[in-house]
């Protein structure tokens, strides 16, 4: 390689390399607000202060859902295995919203520990198949859902 | 120029016997060849009419498979067929800024042509997978997730790359002369590179509303075959897109920057 061309090709390499490191030790130093959202047990370990606007993030615990018989009112438990969350939201769920999915909500956590959500969005997973396919997978008694 | 140049070279070193400079200059003399605009329009005119043939077919059957006959996703239903356009113009979009980048390099390194057509006419076509992906994801995260945007890693860092595309093009509209547009640009794009492993990880790095990857390269991907096939055909489909969408626009570069020559006339007269 000609030696003009060889510099020229160490300088982009060296640029590209000062750029990376930069790059990562923004993304390190930002790393919890590029978060978007808190997990139960960071919440429950008190890293949130109470009225603060945040989001939380986990899956919605199997048999938690209850729906108020008169209004939207609706009370869950969100959990990450590690803690559990209990939301309090007032409004229209996503479609997708299910026990023992994936769910992110968004308001503020309350004097008693709850979290009063002002929006709730379906965490989808990566699995897809066939109805038919989930539908053996679940009387063979292996799981359709994915991990947390 | 440079191709004569080289054969001139090769003639001179003949009558020195072998050395090191003969090695390099067969080593390098295809990738000169490569570079000159002349030669690459030449070739592709040839190529082109084949590749847009087995693009059209393979993106028939792979539309028909995947919205017809795939079956429908069991907690999706059919919104689920979105990832058919979805992923493969995501995907593309990251891998064609690569093309760009690179391109870019080569043109800084070399001074090659061509390569700084290839990385100006890869722009254009970039942002507009990249909007592609991002629109119909916003379409599906309206039914799925229920809104149409969140601001988490995967989502903003994509919405950076689409601003990187549009930063390329618009620098290299700022410029009159090319030999400076080609320079800026090519060193803005390759700052940008660094954005494409963090769009790739960061559904793994942060806690983020988009799920991880469904197609995996190093373990079992979780998406059952009757849905993976089509998509494979589809993503080869729209691979072909790319490079049809490329190399034509790459000749309409080739014209717009020669137009002065003698062979562009006489390509044109034809």
């Amino acid at each position: 390689m000609h030696p003009q061309r060889k510099q020229r090709l160490q300088i982009i390499v060296f640029v590209l390399i000062a750029v990376a490191i930069a790059a990562g030790l923004l993304l390190y130093a930002l790393r919890e607000n590029i978060n978007l959202f808190y997990p139960p047990a960071d919440i429950a370990a008190g890293k949130v202060a109470v009225g603060q606007q945040i989001r939380a993030g986990g899956m919605v615990r199997e048999g938690s859902v209850e729906r108020s018989e008169q209004n939207l009112q609706v009370r869950f438990v969100v959990t990450d295995y590690a803690a559990d969350l209990v939301v309090n939201y007032d409004g229209i769920l996503p479609d997708m919203f299910a026990e023992n999915a994936g769910v992110v909500v968004a308001g503020k956590l309350t004097e008693n520990g709850e979290f009063e959500a002002s929006e709730v969005l379906a965490k989808h997973d990566e699995n897809y198949m066939p109805p038919e396919v989930a539908e053996a997978l679940e009387q063979s008694g292996g799981s359709s859902e994915a991990e947390y | 120029m440079r191709l004569s140049r080289v054969y001139v070279s090769i003639i001179t070193i003949r009558h020195r016997g072998l050395g090191k400079a003969t090695y390099n200059l067969l080593m390098w003399s295809w990738f000169h060849k490569f570079g000159s605009p002349r030669w690459f329009y030449d070739f592709s005119t040839r190529v082109l009419p084949w590749l847009a043939v087995l693009c059209a077919a393979f993106l028939l059957v792979g539309v028909v498979w995947a919205l017809a006959i795939a079956p429908s996703d069991y907690k999706q239903g059919n919104s689920f067929r979105i990832f058919y356009i979805h992923v493969p113009t995501a995907v593309i979009s990251l891998v064609g800024y690569y093309v760009m980048a690179i391109a870019g390099a080569v043109s800084l390194i070399w001074r090659m042509k061509l390569a700084d057509i290839v990385m100006k006419e890869a722009a254009p076509i970039g942002a507009l997978l990249t909007f592609v992906a991002l629109f119909s994801g916003a379409v599906w995260g309206k039914p799925t997730w229920g809104t149409w945007w969140v601001w988490d890693a995967r989502v903003t860092s994509m919405l950076i790359l689409f601003f990187l595309y549009v930063g390329v093009i618009a620098l290299h509209k700022a410029f009159d002369n090319p030999e400076q547009s080609g320079k800026a640009c090519a060193v803005l794009s390759l700052v940008g590179t660094v954005n494409i492993p963090i769009i790739y990880k960061s559904v793994d790095w942060w806690y983020s509303l988009h799920q991880p990857a469904t197609i995996k390269f190093t373990e079992e991907s979780t998406i059952h075959p009757d849905m993976f096939w089509p998509f494979l055909v589809i993503t080869t489909g729209f691979y072909l897109l790319y490079a049809v969408a490329l190399i034509a626009n790459t000749r309409l570069g080739i014209l717009q920057r020669e137009y002065r020559t003698q062979w562009v006339r006489s390509r044109l007269q034809e």
